[in-house]
């Protein structure tokens, strides 16, 4: 109080106190564990019995890990090894590393193909993902799906490519046409698309050996590889037909609108499971005879076609949270229909959207699992059936399930640890 | 600004819209009745009327906002039809700003205002970004054109939704009750805009119960109630010797407070 002058009401500080450290009780650890465990005597007793069964969980598990055996051929080596101790017999994972992640029939010289097409996947989807990676990373990823197509299931080049050729014919079409009506776009956009890739099929045809990588069919897909493909491909297609039928459902078009509401609440209604079964059994009968549709593709589609539904229930959930201002603010400075939606509807309903849309996702991933039970052999289906009926292996489940549950955690939470971190990057909103 | 009020501002003879017995209803629900109103290029009408008199629906007709049913409005010489491509040419030429400002939360302040500019007049997007600058100096927030709309007060809003709008260069403004959102503070700095574009001869339908602001910028002032044109007049004439009922009725709560 030396400094200030105590006995007169005026007051002139003339030297400022330091900083000083809080506390020790009020900084730092200490204080996060007083008001976060510590905090009354309920809380207390809580900490202590949770502390005591991590205790107990970790202290049963571990001997389990710490004694895991790596380098075993068959269960009944590890069993001898272990010398009845408790002990994983991880060595599954690495006699059968290859089964897990490419199938068991995939030819084993070819497996640097569908590792090479993952890795450019990571590449492919950052411009995506990430804003700030750089933007001419856009043309590999409009080149990916070729590529990609084209490693995994070998075949000449020449496929893919006459495919690219056509989207871009039918997207110059569309380009064309859409001055006319965006609708007219569309139908020629798809016209020119079909006309470009069935006419340009006898390319390939002809010359099945330009630039050919052995080609591998699709029942020879399995493993992990498989529930990539799958999810990736089902992920991005359906994310922008469900973006269409979301838009489809609003629109003031009876035919398109009562289109779109059949195919939604048709495809909702339906378990996911019941679809396969259709993709693999009764789709058959839809295509022309003689034509025979990849089963990998119908898969696919049906997929596809199950979490667009749902990806456009959910969108309509973000459209229907904009006010309508949004709406007329747009219609009144005289964009059209397809410049409001882009420009203005779209990302602000998107961005409301992205839980839903992750969990969708999310869900999707999880379920191409379902797969397995139309004799596919994913990483489900090749545990449950080769790996679990072989005699080496019969009766290892902790062990195998354990990794596909680790697996499918790591992908999943990585996803929706990227959306959260997205949602962060698009609040602009300051509320 | 007073000596301005009742200054006679320069009105051409040209027409800039024509509504011709023009009837509107929702449902069964007759909101419009009847509606004749030319507006001349230059001109500057305050709609005025109780609420749910029809005064919003009437100029959210003019830019195709809301469908009429029967009788015509021409703007700028173009009938308005249900063509996509004649609304959106009308829509181009005609501003609007609305009571709840509506920008796009999602973009910041010059992006509001480039966006339309870029899109549908096609202007590349740096002479659009200087028309931008231009406009925001004008409504007086142009450090603010890095911001995004949620962290500028309503006020401030209110005028870059205008600035937004003029970016467009349009022949004609239409205000939907540009100041009943704002706090009594707010309301000054946007009616104090609008004079001022009011002083440069721009074509104004504003619909407000700013008593103060029809008083001083106003050439003409129409009272609505049900759906109908009630009662129209000079300002001068409107306040001081109303002739319908419902308009001393009104005026007389309005004004009597």
């Amino acid at each position: 109080m030396s400094d200030t002058h105590a006995h007169s009401v005026a007051f002139v500080r003339t030297t400022m106190l330091p900083e000083q450290p809080p506390p020790a009780s009020e900084a730092g650890v200490v204080k996060w564990v007083r008001e976060n465990l510590f905090k009354g005597w309920f809380n207390s007793i809580l900490t202590i019995l949770s502390i005591y069964f991590i205790y107990v969980i970790v202290s049963g598990a571990w001997p389990w890990f710490a004694n895991g055996i790596w380098n075993t051929s068959s269960l009944a080596e590890c069993r001898d090894m272990l010398d009845g101790m408790t002990g994983a017999c991880f060595s599954v994972l690495t006699e059968r590393w290859n089964q897990l992640l490419f199938g068991f029939t995939y030819p084993t010289e070819a497996y640097w193909r569908p590792t090479l097409a993952f890795f450019l996947l990571i590449v492919a989807i950052a411009p995506v993902l990430y804003p700030k990676a750089p933007r001419q990373l856009l043309v590999f990823t409009a080149i990916y799906p070729f590529l990609a197509f084209w490693l995994i299931w070998g075949g000449t080049l020449l496929t893919p490519l006459m495919v690219m050729v056509g989207l871009i014919a039918g997207y110059f079409a569309f380009k064309q046409f859409e001055r006319q009506s965006f609708a007219m776009g569309m139908l020629a956009g798809l016209v020119a698309t079909v006309v470009v890739i069935w006419a340009g099929g006898i390319i390939p045809a002809s010359m099945p050996d330009v630039m050919a990588l052995h080609a591998i069919p699709s029942r020879d897909l399995g493993g992990f590889m498989l529930n990539m493909i799958l999810g990736t491909v089902c992920v991005s297609l359906s994310l922008p037909l469900g973006i269409m039928l979301a838009l489809g459902r609003q629109s003031s078009m009876p035919i398109i609108k009562w289109i779109c509401v059949i195919f939604i609440e048709f495809i909702r209604g339906v378990p996911l499971i019941t679809l396969l079964f259709v993709a693999n059994v009764v789709l058959a009968y839809f295509f022309p005879p003689g034509s025979n549709i990849d089963l990998v593709l119908r898969v696919i589609i049906m997929i596809t076609m199950f979490s667009a539904a749902y990806i456009a229930e959910v969108i309509r959930g973000g459209l229907a949270a904009l006010p309508r201002g949004q709406y007329e603010a747009a219609d009144s400075l005289g964009l059209d229909y397809a410049q409001s939606m882009r420009l203005i509807i779209l990302p602000q309903a998107l961005k409301i959207s992205i839980p839903g849309i992750v969990n969708v996702a999310v869900g999707l991933f999880k379920d191409t699992t379902l797969v397995s039970v139309i004799s596919m052999f994913d990483l489900v289906g090749m545990i449950r059936g080769p790996i679990l009926a072989s005699t080496e292996w019969n009766g290892v489940y902790w062990e195998l399930w354990g990794f596909a549950v680790f697996v499918f955690f790591i992908v999943c939470f990585s996803i929706s640890k990227y959306s959260q971190w997205l949602e962060r990057q698009l609040a602009t909103d300051h509320r | 600004m007073a000596e301005t009020a009742n200054a006679p501002m320069a009105v051409s003879d040209e027409v800039a819209i024509q509504i011709q017995k023009m009837n509107k209803w929702y449902g069964t629900f007759h909101v419009l009745r009847d509606i004749d109103l030319t507006v001349y290029r230059g001109e500057r009408i305050v709609i005025a009327g109780p609420s749910g008199s029809g005064k919003s629906t009437l100029i959210r007709c003019i830019n195709a906002l809301e469908e009429h049913q029967k009788g015509s409005i021409t703007v700028d010489g173009t009938l308005l039809s249900s063509d996509i491509k004649n609304i959106d040419t009308i829509r181009s030429e005609v501003g609007m700003v609305f009571q709840h400002f509506n920008l796009f939360p999602h973009l910041t302040i010059l992006e509001n205002c480039t966006l339309a500019p870029i899109w549908v007049r096609k202007i590349p997007k740096r002479e659009a970004e200087q028309t931008a600058m231009h406009f925001l100096e004008k409504v007086k927030i142009p450090e603010q054109a890095n911001k995004y709309p949620g962290q500028l007060s309503g006020g401030q809003q209110q005028r870059v939704a205008i600035a937004r709008s003029l970016c467009m260069r349009p022949r004609i403004m239409l205000f939907d009750e540009p100041t009943s959102a704002l706090d009594p503070e707010m309301i000054k700095e946007v009616l104090d805009t609008m004079v001022e574009l009011a002083e440069e001869g721009m074509t104004m339908l504003c619909v407000t119960h700013e008593m103060g602001f029809a008083r001083q910028v106003a050439n003409r002032v129409i009272f609505m109630d049900a759906g109908q044109i009630v009662e129209q007049n000079e300002p001068e004439g409107f306040f001081n010797n109303p002739k319908n009922e419902r308009t001393k009725l009104f005026l007389s709560q309005i004004l009597g407070h």
